[in-house]
C-alpha cells in the first residue's frame, strides 16, 4: 500500500519557455489545482506570461533568480535549465514537473491519466532494483513478486525518482524524429519498472518526479550544449541530470522506476531544423555512457551533495579534457551544490 | 522506413518442446499456430502410459525409458517425475531455434479480442537485435511504432544477438506458494503491451512455461537442474537454468528478453504440494543469487560449454557448504555438458564468439 501522501508535501514545478500557459494550465487544471505550482519563466522570454486564475502558484521570473543566484555562479538557468530554480527554492518533499508543451494524456481506457498521481505512487512505493521482476512492479495493484524472487529483496528500497513517458511525440533525438517524420508514440505499455541497480538510461525531463529530500541537489541544470535551445532536440542538460541522479541513486542504495504516466506531448518544433542546427549533442553520449558506467563513488559520500561533488570531479578529471563544455559542466556542478547549500534551505519568497 | 516485413515462419528451424506427465489436449488450441512445427514431446512419469498425441502433428516422443537407453548412465543427469525433463528435448533437437510450453497453457486474447500467435512473437523477438547495455525507455527500439530515445547513444543501437525470449502469462500468474496461499485468487489481467532486453548485469527468475531460445547461441546453458524424484527440491528447474544462461549471456554479449507475447494459462497448481517442493529452494536462493551475481567468467570461456562447466566448478566450491545437492547438481552439469557434446558432435561447440563479446 502507498504510503499515504498530502497534498501539501508536493510541489508541481513548471518551467515556462512559452508565455501564454492559458491552454496548458486549463487541461491541467482538474489534475493541478489541489497542489501548490512553482512556475520559473524561462530568463530570455521577452513576454509577460499568461496564467489563468485558481491557482495557488508562485511565479519566479528573471529578477528573482538574479536576486538569489547573482553572479555567484557558473549556472544558466535559461531555457529548460529554468526549472531547475523551481527545485532549488521548493520546500516540499515530493516535486513533479513536465514540460510546458504537454497535456494529460488518456490511458488504455479512455481515462484522463492522472500523472500526478501516479508519480507520487511510483514515489511512495518501493523500488526493486537488485533483481529484475517479470511482472514489473510487484507493488501494483494485481501484481506481485514472481516464483523465483528472493524474499530478502521483496521489501525493496526508497524510489527516489520516478521517470514518465510521452505519447504523441516521443521524446527522440533531432535524427531518429527526422527520419520518421510521421511517427508518433500511440502505444500505452501498462506498467512501471523498476531500473535495476548499475543499469544506465536516457532520463528524459518532460514528464518526472522525485524525492527532493533524498536526491534534491543530484538534478542539475549543468551540461550546455554549444547550440542549447529551446527545443528538447537541442538540448542534453536532462540527459546529462539523469545519468547522474541514476548513478547517484545506485550509490546510495536508492530506486529509479519508468514507466507509466504517460503525457501527451504536443507536436512542437522542426526535427530537421534542429538538427541543422545542433547535432553534436548526440555525439557526446558516445563519451559520456562509458564514463558513467565505470564510475565508482566512494563510500564516504553519504549525501546526494557530497556524491554531486565526487561526480563532477571525476568529469573535470576524466571527461574535462575531452571537450571544455565538460569542463564547463563539472564547475556548475559543484556551484550548483554551493547553491543548493546556501539557498536550498533558506526561507525565500519572490519578488521581495 | 521500409514496410514490415511479415515473420518467417521458421518451421524447418524450430522444435516445439512439451513436457507431459498427463495429456496433450491443450495441443487442439494451439493447432492454427503449431501445426507447421515439428514436435518433441518428452512423457515424463510411468513410460509405460500411452500418451496420445492429438492427429495431424509432427512429432517425436521420448518416454523414461526412452533417455535411459540414449544417454545410458548420462541419464542420471534428466530428472524424472518434475518438467525439468524437458530439457531432454532441447538436447536431442537438431534445430536452430527452440519453443518450450507447458501442457496447461492456453492461446490468450490480446486487449483487442484477437488471439495471440505466441510462437510468431518469439520468433520475432529472437530474430531482432537485443539492447542490454544501456536502457531504452520506450522498451524494445526495433518494434514498430518505436524507436531509440534521445540520449541513446548511436554506437549501441545495433545491438547484440538475442539468445532467450521469456514470455508472460495472463490468468494463473507465476506465483511462488507462499504468494500463492496468500493470494489464491489472484488473476494476471495487466496486459502490458512491451518488449524488453533484460540488462545486462541483472539477474531475473526465467519461467519455463513460455519460452523461447536460440539453441545454436545458447542450448548448453539450459540445463534445467536436478529435480522431482529422490531430489529435495522442485519447482526450481527454469530458475537455476535462468541464472545460469544469464551469467554466460551477460559474458557473451548475447541478449535476453522478456515481455510478450502472453500466453493463457489456466492451471493453479497446489500451493501445499508446491511448498513442500520449494521449501528448500525459498532458503537456498538467499545464497544463491548473490553467487550468481558475483560469477566473474574468465576470458577464454568463450563458448557456452565452456562458459557453463565453469560454473559448474564454481557451484562446487561455492554452494556445496550450503547443502551436498549442489555437488550432485555440479556433477549433473558436467554430465549434462558430455551428453550434449556426444549428441551433437557436428556442433561440438556452440560457434565461438570473437574476443569482444567476453567480459
Amino acid at each position: 500500500m502507498p504510503i499515504p501522501i498530502k497534498d501539501d508535501e508536493i510541489d508541481i514545478v513548471i518551467g515556462a519557455l512559452h508565455s501564454d500557459l492559458t491552454t496548458f494550465m486549463d487541461a491541467w487544471r482538474p489534475i493541478f489545482s489541489r497542489f501548490h505550482l512553482i512556475i520559473v519563466k524561462d530568463p530570455d522570454l521577452k513576454e509577460e506570461l499568461r496564467i489563468p486564475e485558481g491557482f495557488n502558484l508562485d511565479v519566479y521570473k528573471k529578477l528573482d533568480i538574479d536576486h538569489v543566484v547573482g553572479t555567484s555562479t557558473s549556472i544558466i538557468f535559461s531555457g529548460y535549465s529554468c526549472r531547475y530554480f523551481g527545485y532549488l527554492v521548493s520546500r516540499k518533499k515530493y516535486i513533479v514537473s513536465v514540460d510546458d508543451d504537454c497535456l494529460p494524456a488518456k490511458d488504455n481506457k479512455g481515462f484522463l491519466v492522472d500523472a500526478v498521481a501516479q508519480h507520487i505512487t511510483n514515489l511512495t512505493t518501493p523500488a526493486t532494483p537488485f533483481f529484475f521482476n517479470t511482472l514489473y512492479d510487484p507493488f501494483t495493484e494485481g501484481a506481485d513478486f514472481v516464483r523465483g524472487y528472493p524474499f530478502s529483496l521483496r521489501s525493496g528500497v526508497t524510489c527516489a525518482l520516478s521517470c514518465g513517458l510521452w505519447h504523441n511525440l516521443a521524446d527522440y533525438d533531432a535524427p531518429t524524429q527526422a527520419l520518421k517524420p510521421e511517427e508518433r508514440n500511440s502505444r500505452y505499455v501498462d506498467a512501471v519498472l523498476t531500473v535495476p541497480a548499475r543499469t544506465l538510461m536516457p532520463i528524459s525531463g518532460i514528464n518526472i518526479a522525485f524525492n527532493r529530500d533524498a536526491v534534491g541537489p543530484a538534478l542539475l541544470p549543468c551540461l550546455r550544449l554549444a547550440g542549447e535551445g529551446k527545443f528538447r532536440w537541442e538540448t542534453m542538460e536532462d540527459i546529462w541530470s539523469g545519468m547522474c541522479v541514476k548513478v547517484i541513486c545506485d550509490h546510495l542504495g536508492l530506486g529509479v522506476k519508468t514507466g507509466i504516466p504517460y503525457v501527451w506531448r504536443n507536436d512542437r518544433g522542426d526535427a530537421i531544423a534542429s538538427l541543422r542546427k545542433e547535432w553534436e549533442g548526440v555525439k557526446m553520449m558516445e563519451d559520456v555512457v562509458p564514463f558513467f558506467q565505470s564510475l565508482r563513488l566512494p563510500q564516504e559520500a553519504t549525501t546526494a551533495e557530497d556524491c554531486v561533488v565526487e561526480v563532477a570531479n571525476a568529469v573535470n578529471e576524466k571527461l574535462g579534457p575531452k571537450d571544455p563544455m565538460f569542463a564547463r559542466a563539472a564547475k556548475a556542478m559543484l556551484d550548483w551544490v554551493k547553491l543548493w547549500k546556501s539557498v536550498g534551505v533558506s526561507s525565500y519568497s519572490p519578488g521581495a | 522506413m521500409a514496410t514490415v516485413s511479415p515473420t518467417p515462419l521458421l518451421k524447418d528451424e524450430l522444435d516445439i518442446v512439451i513436457p507431459t506427465i498427463r495429456n496433450l489436449d491443450f495441443l487442439e488450441m494451439w493447432r492454427p499456430f503449431f501445426q507447421p512445427y515439428h514436435l518433441i514431446i518428452v512423457q515424463d512419469g510411468d513410460p509405460s502410459k500411452v500418451i496420445k498425441v492429438p492427429d495431424g502433428f509432427d512429432y517425436e516422443l521420448y518416454n523414461r525409458n526412452d533417455i535411459n537407453r540414449i544417454l545410458g548412465p548420462k541419464a542420471s543427469c534428466i530428472s524424472f517425475k518434475d518438467s525439468a525433463c524437458r530439457c531432454f528435448g532441447y538436447m536431442v533437437s537438431k534445430k536452430k531455434y527452440i519453443y518450450t510450453i507447458d501442457d496447461d497453457c492456453f492461446v490468450a486474447k490480446d486487449p483487442s479480442g484477437k488471439d495471440i500467435n505466441a510462437l510468431e512473437q518469439h520468433i520475432k523477438n529472437l530474430l531482432c537485435p537485443s539492447t542490454p547495455f544501456f536502457f531504452n525507455t520506450l522498451y524494445d527500439p526495433y518494434r514498430d511504432g518505436a524507436d531509440f530515445v534521445r540520449g541513446y547513444p548511436f554506437s549501441l543501437r545495433e545491438g547484440v544477438p538475442t539468445a532467450v525470449s521469456h514470455g508472460l502469462w495472463l490468468n494463473i500468474p507465476d506465483y511462488d506458494a507462499p504468494t500463492q496461499l496468500v493470494k489464491p485468487l489472484e488473476r494476471n489481467t495487466r496486459y502490458v503491451d512491451a518488449i524488453m532486453s533484460i540488462p545486462k548485469g541483472t539477474l531475473f527468475p526465467m519461467c519455463g512455461m513460455n519460452l523461447a531460445f536460440n539453441r545454436e547461441l545458447i542450448g548448453p546453458a539450459m540445463y534445467f537442474g536436478l529435480m522431482g524424484d529422490g531430489q529435495p527440491i522442485g519447482r526450481y528447474d527454469d530458475m537455476w537454468a535462468g541464472w545460469c544462461t544469464k551469467v554466460i549471456c551477460d559474458h557473451l554479449g548475447l541478449g535476453v528478453k522478456t515481455g510478450l507475447p502472453y500466453i493463457w494459462h489456466s492451471k493453479a497448481s497446489n500451493p501445499f504440494v508446491n511448498l513442500k517442493k520449494e521449501y528448500k529452494g525459498i532458503y537456498w536462493q538467499e545464497e544463491l543469487i548473490p553467487f550468481f551475481q558475483s560469477v566473474t567468467l574468465p576470458k577464454d570461456c568463450t563458448t557456452v560449454q565452456k562458459c557453463y562447466i565453469e560454473i559448474s566448478k564454481q557451484v562446487k566450491a561455492k554452494l556445496s557448504k550450503v547443502d551436498d545437492y549442489f555437488n550432485k547438481l555440479a556433477d549433473a552439469m558436467v554430465t549434462w555438458i558430455d551428453a550434449w557434446d556426444e549428441l551433437n558432435p557436428s556442433v561440438a561447440k556452440s560457434a565461438e564468439l570473437p574476443n569482444g563479446a567476453a567480459k
